[in-house]
């Protein structure tokens, strides 16, 4: 029984050598890196749009394979987005702050840095106190750290409890979700220490890295991104692939099946939910930089939902439908509403995309589910039959 | 006193025919003419005496003319008059004491009088004693809002005497509470001034508090020794009532303490003092820690160029050397006593008042989440299908009733209409949805939801491109404006009384149409087991489509009802869909009473939680949201759980 994963997972050898022939292409007409045909805000959307993948994998993985349809992932993804976004201000604040005290008389102490650091960040909401939760925000590594553990203990202890409670089906989907609402109004809050509605911003700026252009930046990020993503493929086919998927796919099929057949269901669920937490929060903290800023909006429940969308539309318990379905999504969504798709004039009325676009999205996905309940990954499956037949 | 009130109600009497005795008013006038001529705030309280004192009839009439610069004089004889305009172009003369015409003048043949501000507002004081015993109720009762808002220590007797002819029960009620509350900060004698504080005890309005407070008025002082001689509320220890450093600063400010050298300053004497890079005997460069920055002004105040710092330990001396005490500005220690003990006794009675308030409030939340959560709990707990487009279709009614009443300008007819057509909307969409997309998913709960998110998006932005995104108002009959006042403390909107009696409506009206009607049994039938009710005739689609009708028409008028207080946009409803979702879940699925149950306690903790930090409703939902996660771990299956086969295990 025991094959080579590529052997169990044929998607994977053909995932990961188009994505390294994508991203070689890309960086090679970089401007950062090569031509300079692609522009760098076009590889930031590029660069993007792969973590979105990835965290759609993550939601393939507890959703499609698992059957946990969970309405907070994109919340470990943005509290990914947070826990990197706290070094990332806090360190570029600094050496603004001590660029302006270079000046002075007297050499700065290190309580007038902190000072100037908290009346920077936090005067926009009324505060110069720098609050405990950014006690290792001056730390790079225990930032990192923090990106894997806080959305990774939040998801234990929230699947600790929901699993525990044999809350399943809908009644979980709507306990994520608020569970998801919860955390962007405490978020949304002048004294949650996280600068309220305005978020955290200036995210590209990389301390360090200040004297590198935006367009080099922004191809080292790419190539991370896909990094990010040919890694996580891997471990989720990984995970997919074994005994352990062979599990976890029979509990989406009959929980109490497996139940009786002695198997712990509960700690299957919860090393599921917790893992494609910390993949979704990775390519939370990926994205973020990418985009330069985060506020509690994008963490708002609409955001988890419309994850689910993509991988619906992509095509449920395959991993690169999840792929798939995440990036003609939100490539197509950046599309018709950033004004660039053309409006359709029909003489009374002229449907203009940026308004539309919403609508159309909702009633294909309706169409989608009712009429390919496999998404455009189904398509595939008859492509491959034709094949063999 | 009672001699003055006996002339008042003479001269009320006297009022209306105002010639009975001529001349003694006009007296007065001529005898003063020099200080009406040139008033100032000084020279017109002789007057003001004596026109009160003449208890001539028509004196509040001159008063209120001559504020309101209406008063004329003529330039040949200096007499006053009254004018009123006549024909071709004269000013017709009114004698000021009888009332009588006095013959046509030119206006430039006369001067018109035009007190300033002060006088105007000295003659309007001494107006209250007519206007307190005016009589029209009315103005009677403009006068006591007038002292209510403003009085001086002058009023309280006149105030006072105007008690006594008042004959309407409840003018007269008002001008007693006012006469104790001036009684309190204006009282003459200690005795009477305590009994009008205690006459206060449990009584919930602001207007006793607001009177009451300003006796209590504290401010810190610093003494040598345990102060004698002044109305002390507590003596404070430093370090626990007060903190050190702003009892030091007390004694600063009291100057018998040297001040403290701020940081700001000690750096920038730091900074004036450089010499060649170096300060206080330290480079420059290694003044990097507040401790080496110490150590440089110390040095430098050795040689006395910058003031000495003051060291902890004098400081530490010189606070434990004083007393520091709250000391009240009354100085009669009878009265703040009276006043606290009175003060605590209506903070008990306004905490009870307050927790009834609270109830109310918790009341009207839990009516609006139940009426938003009823429509959901019925298509949830009949056929197990989430709806994530409920929201939308609150959304649809509420925008029905803003297109009726644009049909329909009368707002309590428009509101009649808009109620049943919201419901008929509301009712058609949702056949449509069950009709063309969630017969097709049955069996898939989790597909149904996305794909009810799908139209929830489609109709939200629909909604958005017809409607815009600007809030539209949907305005309720003016007899729900207002509120339900009790006291100053317990108050209700009478639409919120509203709301809750269309959710009793409701809930008597599913109650009935569940447990009264075919269509009821038959619901319930196909809820318990669909398969079984098949065979017994019951046609289960017709059955799931007539309640997710239902369902989604109750939302509608949801709609309609929040609508008449929330502004109508296309994300009202989705701000209430995780809210009732949480109220269905808590409540128990597939029960009336269990949705009532859920509206209640989510309503009623969710008002408590803003009781308790009232300036952060963010907040609030938070915990309120964090709390339903951990009920739900002991109740997974709601407050009123279905027992037996219909659970669905």
């Amino acid at each position: 029984m025991q094959r080579s994963l590529f052997a169990r997972q044929p998607s994977v050898l053909v995932f990961i050598s188009l994505l390294a022939v994508f991203t070689i292409v890309i960086t090679v007409l970089s401007e950062g890196f090569g031509l300079g045909l692609v522009s760098t805000s076009f590889v930031k959307i590029l660069g993007k749009t792969l973590c979105l993948c990835l965290v759609a994998i993550a939601m393939d993985l507890v959703w499609g394979y698992c059957g946990i349809l969970s309405l907070g992932h994109f919340a470990f993804f943005g509290l990914g987005g947070y826990m990197i976004g706290m070094w990332l201000m806090y360190e570029r604040t600094k050496d603004i702050v001590i660029a302006s005290l270079a000046g002075a008389e007297l050499p700065p102490t290190a309580e007038e840095i902190r000072e100037g650091i908290g009346t920077q960040i936090f005067g926009v909401v009324g505060g110069s106190e720098i609050p405990v939760v950014w006690y290792f925000a001056d730390s790079l590594f225990a930032q990192l750290a923090l990106v894997v553990l806080v959305p990774g203990l939040l998801a234990l202890v929230f699947g600790w409890l929901a699993f525990r409670s044999r809350v399943t089906g809908v009644y979980l989907s709507i306990l994520t979700q608020a569970m998801t609402l919860a955390l962007s109004l405490y978020l949304f809050q002048n004294d949650s220490g996280l600068r309220g509605n305005n978020g955290l911003s200036g995210l590209q700026n990389i301390p360090g890295l200040t004297h590198l252009p935006q367009s080099v930046v922004s191809v080292w990020f790419f190539l991370a991104s896909a990094f990010a993503l040919g890694a996580g493929y891997l471990v989720a086919a990984w995970v997919v692939s074994g005994k352990f998927g062979n599990v976890i796919r029979a509990i989406r099929d009959d929980e109490t099946r497996i139940r009786f057949m002695g198997y712990p269901v509960e700690a299957y669920k919860l090393v599921v939910f917790t893992l494609t937490a910390v993949i979704a929060a990775i390519a939370g903290a990926l994205y973020y930089p990418q985009a330069g800023i985060i506020n509690p909006a994008e963490i708002a429940p609409i955001a988890s939902i419309y994850l689910a969308v993509w991988v619906a539309i992509g095509g449920r318990g395959r991993l690169y439908g999840a792929v798939i379905g995440a990036a003609t999504v939100s490539l197509l969504s950046s599309w018709f509403t950033g004004g660039q798709a053309p409006s359709i004039p029909l003489g009374f009325y002229t449907i203009d995309w940026v308004d539309w676009w919403q609508v159309l999205l909702g009633l294909g996905f309706v169409l989608v589910t009712l009429f390919m309940p496999k998404g455009i990954g189904g398509l595939f499956d008859r492509l491959v039959r034709k094949d063999a037949a | 006193m009672l001699r003055i009130c006996l002339v008042l109600i003479a001269a009320l009497i006297a009022l209306a025919p105002a010639h009975a005795q001529e001349g003694n008013l006009n007296t007065v006038l001529e005898a003063y003419r020099a200080n009406i001529e040139k008033p100032s705030r000084t020279t017109i309280t002789p007057v003001l005496e004596a026109l009160v004192e003449s208890q001539a009839p028509g004196v509040a009439v001159f008063l209120e003319k001559w504020r309101e610069k209406e008063l004329w004089q003529r330039k040949s004889d200096g007499r006053f008059f009254y004018v009123s305009k006549a024909d071709g172009g004269k000013l017709m003369l009114t004698d000021i004491a009888t009332g009588e015409e006095a013959g046509l003048a030119d206006a430039a043949e006369l001067d018109n009088l035009k007190p300033n501000s002060g006088v105007r507002g000295v003659i309007a004081a001494a107006l209250v004693q007519f206007q307190l015993s005016d009589p029209d109720p009315e103005r009677r009762l403009q006068a006591l809002t007038a002292l209510e808002r403003d009085a001086n220590q002058s009023h309280l007797s006149i105030l006072r005497a105007a008690i006594e002819s008042e004959q309407d029960p409840a003018i007269r009620t008002r001008k007693e509470r006012l006469q104790r509350l001036l009684t309190i900060k204006f009282g003459f004698d200690q005795a009477t001034r305590v009994a009008a504080i205690e006459s206060f005890a449990g009584d919930p309005g602001v207007d006793a508090r607001a009177a009451l407070n300003p006796l209590l008025a504290t401010s810190i002082q610093a003494f040598d020794a345990v102060p004698e001689g002044v109305n002390v509320a507590r003596i404070l220890t430093p370090g626990r009532d007060i903190e050190a450093d702003a009892a030091y600063q007390l004694l600063v400010d009291a100057g018998k303490a040297r001040p403290i050298v701020p940081l700001a300053e000690r750096k920038q004497a730091l900074v004036t003092n450089i010499r060649d890079g170096r300060v206080g005997g330290l480079p420059v460069a290694e003044l990097v820690t507040q401790e080496a920055r110490d150590r440089a002004y110390l040095a430098l105040a050795a040689d006395g160029s910058v003031p000495p710092l003051v060291t902890a330990d004098e400081r530490q001396e010189a606070v434990a050397g004083h007393v520091f005490a709250e000391v009240y500005a009354e100085p009669d220690a009878a009265l703040t006593e009276a006043a606290e003990e009175t003060l605590a006794d209506i903070n008990g009675t306004v905490g009870v008042y307050r927790f009834l308030d609270l109830a109310l409030d918790g009341l009207s939340l839990a009516s609006i989440y139940f009426l938003a959560a009823i429509g959901l709990a019925i298509t949830f707990g009949v056929m197990g299908v989430i709806n994530m487009a409920h929201g939308e279709f609150i959304m649809i009614g509420a925008y029905t009733g803003y297109v009726v009443q644009q049909f329909i300008p009368n707002y309590t007819a428009s509101i009649l209409v808009a109620l049943p057509l919201a419901f008929a909307v509301a009712f058609l969409a949702g056949v449509a949805l069950e009709r063309l997309v969630i017969r097709h998913l049955a069996h898939r709960p989790l597909e149904t939801l996305l794909a009810t998110f799908g139209i929830s998006i489609a109709l939200q932005q629909i909604a958005k491109n017809i409607f815009g995104t600007q809030a539209r108002p949907l305005t309720s009959p003016s007899w729900l404006d207002g509120a339900w006042v009790v006291n100053d403390v317990v108050s209700i909107s009478y639409i919120r009384i509203a709301i809750f009696v269309l959710a009793l409506v409701f809930l008597g009206l599913l109650l009935f149409i569940l447990n009264r009607t075919r269509l009821g049994l038959e619901v319930r039938a196909v809820t318990q087991n669909p398969r079984m009710a098949s065979s017994m005739g019951i046609n289960p689609d017709r059955i799931n489509m007539l309640t997710f009708g239902l369902g989604s028409g109750i939302a509608g008028i949801a709609g309609v009802a929040i609508g008449l207080f929330a502004k109508v946009t296309s994300e009202l409803g989705s701000g209430y869909i995780v809210q009732s979702f949480m109220t269905v879940v808590v409540g128990g699925v597939g029960n009336i009473w269990g949705t009532l149950a859920g509206a209640g306690m989510i309503g009623s903790l969710q008002k408590l939680i803003e009781f308790f930090n009232p300036s952060n409703t963010l907040a609030a939902q938070t915990y309120m949201i964090i709390f339903i996660i951990i009920f739900i771990q002991f109740r997974p299956k709601g407050i009123i759980a279905l027992k037996g086969r219909a659970a669905g295990d």
